[in-house]
């Protein structure tokens, strides 16, 4: 992995805007993607992971939200204060997008090349049959068998797995520097999962793009991911590279995310459960969003936001717990397990 | 789970066809066999079409079989005529729906959601029984009284699947038939709702069907499992057993599919591809290969798979003689 950044993030800060009040869906979120990685996004539904992707592509509804504070630097301009004709060159070509529900990202009334085509059009000179040419080679490059027949098809006589292909195609057509995975393998069976991620994972390492990988699976951001970032509440809790945030996690939400996956030895105990919901994003809490599900708070999470705080160069916390005065606590005991790992990894041993 | 448990409910060659006789025929479900015990919980895995809703929803007779037996309490319940039993066994088997929100009907509060069942079954007594029952419902599942008078939209989608679980608890059924009752959460809430089926059977001794696609959580609640395929089972064992040796190569090739949240693994681990085999014209049918152990296979391969058994079992004492 070289380490150029392509894309930073600063500060971000979206609110959507309710009848009761501003929902403060992102709270202040610094990312940086740098080229050829993949960054997994963590969190549950309405941690803030989708909207931050969608503000990126600046995809939000401007009647219904905005982004109030912050910066998306790419290619020396701030997205976020982006003209709608700068994104139109930018969406698509630089920056792509793969959505969740194949059955519902591509439109039922046209045929498959004519949806890959306008992309490859609007964005290159090509002539027509230049493109259709163009689209049987994408087809082929994701594993779509027959392309030529294939490709005068309607969305309707594809599978899901094979529709996600289609999805794929039309998001790499230009080559796009970034490409933003909005959750997409949930909608499919496993078998067909392992598929997508292992064609993605391909067409990576052909075309050094980077990768955003939205995703509340765990197993999925194991297995695709060189860097976690954590969301809890519209902020980042804890970011750092797969191995840290899997095997010597900080932050007790990442540990109760952990936790709460059954692993083998499991059977008769209690699964691991975060208690309670996530918080009102219209009146957010003063401290620490999590506090109040957060059986290891101390009195000062009530009070005050953490700021990151710096575990290696790579790994970042946001919890009062690695303040040098907090009293030390002893995480589950999953996560020692996985620490004792973290330590031969560490140690340079092969783990196996 | 010993041999002389009662077997609550019988499967036997349950067949369902969608447009029978017609060239769109659909054999969903073709020729399936289980017995569920009394007590268990008994899980039941696959992709998308391969049958496992279409089983449940058969079953509880939210479509008409095709073919076949499904035996309750030792009571063929296709053949029950008199309203009267019927509306025991319906009242016996419970559902819990995949999507929280289009099972809740939004414009009954929770209260009336939970007692409808009650209702029909003559269950509710008076008033101020309904409400209290309702009540003790709402707390049983991790709810509150206060919450009886709203409505389902009110709720998140955790919330709701506990609605759900409370509707079917509401009239002290027997077999509860889970349709991916947590597909459609969040992980964390995920645990959540899974704790407490196994707490309300531990408490209540209820059995459970429990159909899904999430391999890993399937194992965690399940005390056995059928893997079904095309409309069939095509391997059914005790749910650790399934884990530790899977015998039948979609077995396989399903559980190399699932990825771990552990790094290192995921580094190394292989997927199986699995190619399905033309049986040529022999008789195929559930065979038990180890005890309790069955996989769908024709009668010469039974050798095959027993040494395959073996093989399995050998690597892995030898890989545990080498940790230790």
């Amino acid at each position: 992995m070289t380490h150029s950044k392509i894309l930073e993030i600063e500060d971000l800060t979206v609110s959507f805007h309710t009848r009761v009040g501003d929902i403060q869906a992102v709270r202040g979120v610094d990312l940086e993607l740098y080229k050829g990685e993949t960054l997994a996004i963590v969190g549950e539904s309405g941690s803030g992971k989708s909207v931050t992707a969608k503000a990126i592509m600046r995809l939000l509804s401007k009647k219904q939200s905005s982004i109030k504070q912050g910066s998306i630097l790419f290619d020396g301009i701030d997205l976020s204060h982006a003209s709608e004709g700068q994104m139109m060159n930018i969406r698509g070509k630089d920056i792509a997008m793969i959505f969740q529900d194949p059955m519902t990202s591509l439109n039922p009334t046209l045929t498959i090349e004519r949806q890959i085509i306008e992309t490859l059009r609007m964005h290159q000179k090509l002539t027509k049959h230049e493109a259709q040419k163009k689209a049987v080679e994408l087809l082929e490059m994701v594993g779509i068998p027959q392309p030529e027949i294939r490709n005068k098809q309607y969305p309707h006589q594809f599978s899901g797995g094979m529709r996600q292909r289609v999805v794929i195609a039309i998001a790499i057509a230009c080559n796009p520097k970034i490409l933003i995975a909005d959750e997409p393998t949930t909608a499919l069976d496993v078998t067909i999962q392992a598929k997508i991620l292992e064609l993605l994972k391909d067409l990576q390492k052909k075309m050094d793009t980077s990768i955003i990988f939205i995703t509340h699976d765990l197993g999925v951001v194991a297995n695709m991911a060189n860097r976690v970032a954590v969301m809890y509440a519209g902020k980042i809790v804890e970011i750092g590279t797969v191995d840290e945030i899997f095997y010597n996690p900080k932050h007790p939400y990442t540990w109760g995310l952990i936790c709460s996956m059954p692993t083998l030895d499991l059977k008769d105990k209690e699964l691991y459960t975060i208690p309670g919901s996530p918080p009102d994003l219209i009146h957010p809490p003063k401290g620490d969003a999590f506090a109040p599900r957060n059986p290891y708070a101390l009195s000062i999470d009530t009070l005050e936001q953490p700021p990151m705080f710096r575990i290696s160069d790579t790994h970042y916390a946001a919890t009062w717990l690695l303040d040098p005065k907090a009293p030390k606590v002893s995480p589950p005991d999953e996560i020692l397990r996985r620490q004792q790992i973290f330590e031969r990894l560490e140690a340079g041993e092969v783990v196996q | 789970m010993s041999e002389d448990k009662r077997k609550l409910l019988e499967v036997l060659h349950l067949k369902k066809y969608f447009n029978q006789g017609s060239r769109q025929e659909v054999r969903a479900v073709d020729d399936v066999s289980f017995d569920i015990y009394e007590g268990e919980t008994f899980g039941l895995v696959g992709e998308s079409g391969c049958g496992k809703s279409t089983t449940g929803r058969t079953i509880i007779q939210l479509y008409e079989a095709t073919g076949g037996e499904v035996l309750f309490n030792g009571q063929n319940i296709f053949k029950i005529k008199k309203s009267a039993g019927r509306n025991k066994l319906r009242q016996e088997i419970q559902m819990i729906f995949q999507d929280p929100f289009a099972s809740l009907d939004p414009h009954l509060t929770v209260k009336d959601i939970i007692a409808e069942g009650m209702d029909v079954h003559h269950l509710s007594g008076t008033s101020k029984e309904r409400e209290n029952r309702v009540y003790e419902l709402l707390e049983e599942v991790g709810l509150n009284r206060e919450h009886a008078g709203r409505y389902p939209h009110e709720f998140s989608g955790g919330q709701r699947q506990r609605i759900g679980i409370a509707r079917a608890l509401a009239v002290d059924p027997k077999l509860i038939i889970a349709d991916e009752p947590i597909s459609a959460l969040d992980v964390s809430i995920q645990a959540q709702v899974v704790n407490l089926l196994k707490k309300i059977q531990r408490q209540q001794g209820l059995t459970y069907l429990f159909i899904a696609h999430d391999l890993s959580m399937v194992k965690y609640i399940s005390d056995r499992i059928g893997v079904m395929h095309q409309g069939m089972i095509v391997e059914l064992a005790d749910s650790e057993e399934l884990y530790r040796t899977p015998l039948h190569p979609y077995t396989e090739s399903l559980l190399s599919a699932i990825p771990q949240p552990d790094p290192i693994s995921e580094r190394k681990r292989q997927r199986l591809e699995y190619q399905s085999k033309k049986g040529n014209g022999q008789m195929k049918k559930l065979r038990e290969i180890a005890p309790r152990h069955f996989v769908y296979c024709a009668e010469h391969e039974v050798t095959e798979y027993q040494q395959k058994y073996k093989t399995i079992q050998n690597e892995k004492e030898e890989s545990r003689d080498e940790i230790n």
